[in-house]
């Protein structure tokens, strides 16, 4: 019996290995050994992107990679946060500000030969602005920011008219975010055809959840450098390649790698070894040490700002002006900066980095003073102030790129002029913006803010401009100063109107104390050349070269 | 001994079902929403109020449960908020992955435990015995987390010996069939790719076996020796039989019920501690899976991801009582 | 027959009264391994409960003359009157990986020690009884079981209002529960049928008595190799929680574990700030399990023979 068995499993054992063998046989193309002029770049991506449809994303990871593969009107000059002309070789503005008019540019095809022309341009402005569905509009984060909503809704889109090699643009209203907007990378033109194929518009739900149709998880088409080869979801790689037929400067390497390795230290350590070319947003205590290994750190320069926010709501004591007066000067931001940030980061004097148009120099300066900060703190008669702090973990920002440390050091500043400091960390997606800027748990948190493009209304209008559980208590005199500010047209009057506010902000409403703005790095191993490192993050891919070794 | 495993069968739908209430129950009270976590960075509290009424999630839980209950009797676990991708067609993608790296952890821990256990135990006291006992010990003493940092940072950087992560390199191009790497690569005959991904498996199968390797040794050998000093052995060493055919016969039959029971939780417990060391080594299975729900509050993916391991574990349970049954006769089938 | 059976009984109850202890307590000292654990555990509490007067600082006292080179790729070693140098925040090393001692301790001894109380209740009961009981307590353990510890742990640890030292040690207590439970049904299931327990039923010894008197002692062996294992592993899990973010919401506090994991940016500027709460946990554990191995073997009645 044992022996009859045993031959049974042999049999069968056999015949699977056999069957198996005739079904699946090597799939891999046998011409890869061709001489490679340019290379494979793989980079080290933090986290798997959400699709690859512009219009439906807002996060870095995701915007990566279809940088590569598409191309805005208006581009931001490499490494400026400085606009240059892109699919649109020229754009102007009618005297009220409702009206853009973009020349585009000509000869330019998508990747999957039909030519953009005006039409096109237009044909990528209606679809967002007449988006049908509320599960597609509920993942246009960034449209529904900047043109407030959809038509018919309380958007400003108007229209869009093809005329020749314009594309007129009509809005409901002026909006001081534009032209800048424009080099969003979530305003991103697609091929009108390859959307229509691919039925780019059904997202639908499933569950609690959503799903995205074929242009945006497998066929997306645009302009850009690079085109989309496949996305190996089991490995989780994202294979682009480069595109021969690119309007600009086309792509040295001949394919682009995206490997997902959610894990810093597994980045740093892959970099090491050689198998992968760069990663995004190295941490400052690895600089050195990158270096050493022959890696080059690539700086920004800095566009952001860190905050420890206030939220007056909880605690009546945080209402009185010289309580938060005194936390601005009880934490000693110079000694953070140095010892817990990059070099180059600075001090942050007010809510915005220096290059933002209406930045006022002359604000009102809160040195590192403890015994001035248990003054005022006595003065008000708060001298018993205990203060939950949220801090956000399982997170580094480019603004903040170790939360934890930075959290230790402000509570110890708080704890010397007096203060009980209750410690809650909260991991970012788990709980952190959920608590801190929907339900407004906090009397003290950290958090800060990367700019979009160049725009004051950018950055305070964003955090001060209305009413935020963030914040707590409301103060119209402050929301309303931001948004007359934003109003203004002319561009000179509005940079003074931003100067106030900034001024105003640090000296009469002081709704958080800005603490610093810091360079973030993208690192790249010795044999990569041409990468450059932008203050918007926004890195092209098509300058660089691998140096075969 | 049907009947048995068919009402065993049948005791895993209560389980699996009190699991998914628990479960979520639990989720949906757990800080942190899915909408906060899949509007990203720019999330404003309108947003993310507009986003649950469209996801349904500002309806009362019990309806909530209800519906996802309907779904799920019919496949439908719902797409990943990260991806966007069916929680189950991902779940069909990394499983392969948390299977090849727990066989091989479960393998080597079993495969050396067993053995040295017993030899610990039949050279009680001796160097043999002192080296095996602390040399597991310390094993299983480094944190998960740290000892894969250091496997990687010697064998890997350091050495060059292994790659640091990752399943496959990026430039193997391998075609996938069944999902196990190794075994793809042997019936594609792209041996390449074979021998790639199992040099990948060496430095994530060694963390993520230190664990089970010290724990069976531990138990092989304290239960050999609990078996050693019994009145039966005593009774057949007396009655004149072979030491090789009492040990075999008597002593091993006997020290391996402990020792199955350990095995069959180290199973269960090999997907947790899959979660630090898949985290680690960038594996992409299920673990890899988990840490990034959790992470993400990715409710679908959690509730999928959770009630699969339940269910394998479960079925592992069942069988580490079967095997009672044939390793131990008193514990009849009842 | 039942004077043999007397005789066993006497001996038995013999055993639970003076003799086992003091017996237990010379073959401990007279073990090796044991006197090995027990001078690593006994520095360790000792080290604990003297700690404030050892550590010439404050835990979370910043000092201007460490924070004045501190950078962020560089963190200043050891210089006078701070032994160890800086951590990566500008605090005494030294004083903190003292300081830490104690509050490991703490998560470690209780999260095991809540574990098994509860662990070997349910399972006892189970192995004991069988039938319904054994049935609903086994599938209550089993839904325990079947969620990995990690995610159980993370979910009790975010449930809380902020994670603390509490919320840890509940968290990896939770965790040890169904791994007691079910190893010592196991045991008893073993027994149930044994003849001692027969020969016990069959004089009229009351259940009770038989599960506590005869069943219990006999499964306890298993139990507490489990639990040496336990208390080191309790202290790496408590580690773990804290790598995920989930550890001691003051990260101000010294705690080997979260000291370990915060310094997980810094091992390619100072790998001290990593090795050294690394290598105390580890030698912590081991010392643990060293003499917990040691104590079963001279609990053990069969040790005896």
């Amino acid at each position: 019996m044992p022996t009859t068995r045993r031959l049974l499993a042999a049999i069968a054992a056999g015949a699977l290995s056999v069957s198996l063998a005739a079904c699946a046989t090597s799939e891999r193309d046998s011409g890869s050994t061709a001489a490679a002029t340019g290379g494979t770049m793989v980079f080290g991506a933090a986290g798997a992107p959400k699709n690859f449809d512009p219009i439906f994303n807002d996060d870095g990871e995701s915007f990566r990679p279809i940088r590569q593969m598409y191309d805005t009107l208006i581009t931001y000059k490499p490494g400026t946060t400085e606009l240059s002309p892109g699919l649109a070789t020229a754009w102007e503005s009618s005297p009220d500000g409702k009206q853009w008019t973009f020349t585009i540019r000509d000869g330019v095809t998508f990747s999957d030969g039909t030519a953009l022309d005006a039409a096109a341009v237009c044909a990528n402005f209606d679809r967002w602005g007449t988006m049908a569905s509320e599960a597609a509009q509920s993942n246009m984060i960034y449209y529904a920011d900047v043109f407030e909503g959809f038509k018919g809704s309380g958007g400003i889109y108007d229209s869009c008219q093809a005329n020749g090699n314009k594309a007129v643009l009509s809005l409901t209203k002026y909006k001081g975010a534009f032209p800048a907007a424009f080099g969003l990378t979530a305003f991103s033109i697609s091929s009108p055809a390859a959307l229509k194929q691919y039925d780019a518009n059904n997202v639908t739900q499933s569950g609690d959840s959503f799903a995205y149709p074929a242009y945006a998880t497998d066929h997306p088409t645009g302009t850009g450098a690079f085109t989309f080869e496949s996305y190996d979801r089991t490995a989780n790689t994202i294979t682009l390649k480069r595109n021969d037929n690119y309007w600009g400067e086309k792509a040295k390497l001949d394919k682009l790698v995206f490997r997902v390795i959610p894990d810093e230290n597994a980045r740093k350590q892959e970099l090491t070894a050689g198998t992968i070319d760069g990663y995004d947003l190295p941490s400052p205590a690895d600089y050195a040490s990158l270096k050493s290994a022959g890696q080059q750190v690539l700086i920004r320069d800095p566009f952001n700002v860190l905050y420890m926010g206030i939220n007056t709501k909880n605690n009546p004591a945080l209402q009185d002006i010289r309580v938060r007066q005194a936390l601005a000067y009880a934490i000693d931001r110079q000694a953070l900066v140095q010892t817990k940030l990059p070099e180059g980061a600075e001090v942050a004097t007010q809510f915005m980095p220096q290059t933002v148009e209406g930045y006022a120099s002359d604000v009102q300066q809160y040195a590192y003073d403890p015994a001035k900060a248990k003054d005022l703190l006595a003065q008000a008669g708060a001298t018993n102030l205990t203060l939950n702090f949220y801090y956000p973990t399982e997170v580094s920002r480019p603004y903040m790129p170790n939360p934890t440390d930075i959290f230790q050091l402000i509570a110890e500043n708080l704890r010397q002029v007096g203060i009980t400091v209750n410690p809650v960390p909260r991991p970012w997606n788990g709980g952190f913006k959920d608590d801190v800027q929907t339900a407004g748990k906090q009397d003290l948190h950290l958090l800060g803010w990367t700019g979009d493009y160049n725009d004051a209304g950018n950055f305070i209008g964003t955090f001060f401009g209305r009413q935020k559980p963030e914040f707590g208590a409301e103060d119209p005199a402050m929301y309303s100063e931001i948004t007359a500010a934003d109003a203004v047209v002319d561009p000179a009057g509005k940079k003074a109107a931003y100067e106030q506010a900034n001024r105003d902000l640090m000296a009469k409403y002081l709704p958080a104390v800005p603490i610093s703005s810091s360079p973030p790095a993208i690192v790249v191993g010795p044999s990569i050349k041409g990468l450059v490192p932008s203050p918007l993050t926004d890195e092209r891919f098509n300058t660089v070269s691998k140096t075969q070794s | 001994m049907l009947r048995f495993i068919v009402r065993r069968l049948i005791q895993v739908v209560p389980t699996l079902l009190l699991l998914s209430v628990l479960l979520f129950a639990w989720l949906r009270s757990l800080p942190g929403g899915p909408a906060a976590a899949l509007l990203g960075d720019k999330a404003t509290p309108e947003k993310i109020a507009e986003l649950n009424t469209v996801l349904g999630l500002d309806q009362p839980i019990p309806l909530q449960y209800i519906r996802f209950l309907g779904r799920a009797v019919t496949g439908d676990f719902g797409n990943s908020l990260i991806t966007g991708q069916p929680v189950l067609v991902e779940i069909g993608r990394a499983l392969p992955a948390t299977i090849e790296l727990a066989i091989a952890a479960l393998l080597l821990s079993v495969l050396l435990g067993i053995p040295l256990g017993y030899l610990a135990a039949r050279y009680r006291g001796r160097p043999l015995d002192t080296t095996t006992v602390i040399g597991t010990l310390v094993g299983v003493a480094v944190p998960v987390f740290f000892l894969g940092y250091l496997l990687k940072q010697w064998f890997a950087v350091d050495l060059g010996w292994f790659p640091p992560s990752g399943r496959q390199a990026v430039d193997i191009d391998a075609t996938h069939v069944t999902g196990f790497a190794v075994l793809d690569g042997l019936i594609t005959r792209e041996f390449d790719a074979s021998w790639d991904a199992l040099v990948h498996l060496v430095l994530p199968a060694i963390a993520l076996a230190t664990i089970p390797l010290a724990v069976i040794v531990r138990i092989t050998r304290a239960s050999v020796l609990d078996v050693m000093g019994s009145d039966f052995v005593r009774t057949a060493n007396s009655k004149g039989l072979a030491p090789g055919t009492v040990r075999r016969r008597h002593v091993l039959r006997n020290a391996l019920l402990p020792v199955s029971t350990t095995i069959g939780l180290q199973t269960g417990l090999l997907l947790a501690g899959a979660v630090l060391t898949e985290k680690v080594f960038v594996w992409g299975g299920l673990g890899t899976l988990l840490a990034q729900a959790i992470e993400r509050r990715d409710y679908p993916r959690l509730q999928a991801v959770v009630l699969l391991g339940a269910l394998v574990y479960v079925l592992v349970n069942l069988l580490v009582d079967l095997s009672y049954a044939i390793i131990d006769p008193r514990v009849r089938v009842r | 027959m039942t004077s043999l059976l007397t005789r066993r009984r006497t001996r038995i109850d013999e055993l639970g009264g003076r003799s086992l202890t003091a017996d237990a307590l010379a073959r401990l000292r007279r073990n090796p391994v044991a006197i090995v654990g027990a001078v690593i555990i006994g520095l360790f509490v000792l080290i604990s409960i003297f700690a404030p007067l050892i550590a010439p600082h404050d835990a979370a006292a910043v000092f201007p003359e460490l924070q004045r080179t501190l950078r962020p790729d560089s963190i200043p070693g050891s210089m006078p009157g701070f032994p160890l140098g800086s951590d990566q925040n500008g605090r005494d090393f030294f004083s903190r990986l003292i300081l830490a001692s104690r509050q490991t301790l703490i998560v470690g001894v209780l999260a095991t020690l809540i574990g098994l109380v509860f662990g070997v209740l349910i399972g006892a009961l189970a192995g004991a009884f069988g039938g319904w009981v054994d049935t609903v307590l086994m599938r209550v353990t089993d839904v325990l079981l079947s969620i990995p510890s990690l995610l159980l742990a993370i979910s009790i640890a975010a449930l809380a209002a902020r994670p603390s030292q509490t919320t840890v040690i509940i968290a990896v207590a939770l965790v040890n529960v169904p791994i007691f439970a079910r190893l010592l049904r196991g045991a008893m299931l073993a027994q149930r049928d044994s003849d001692h327990v027969l020969a016990a039923t069959s004089l009229g010894v009351k259940r009770n008595a038989i599960v506590v008197r005869h069943m219990l002692p006999n499964a306890l062996g298993p139990v507490i190799v489990q639990a040496t294992l336990t208390l080191a592993t309790s202290i790496l899990d408590a580690a773990a929680l804290s790598f995920l973010g989930l550890g001691d919401g003051d990260p101000a506090r010294a705690e080997w574990g979260l000291m370990l994991a915060n310094a997980q940016s810094y091992l390619d500027v100072r790998p001290a700030l990593a090795f050294y709460p690394a290598v105390a946990i580890i030698l912590v554990a081991l010392g643990f399990t060293l003499l917990g191995e040691a104590m079963r073997e001279a609990i053990d009645p069969k040790g005896r023979r």
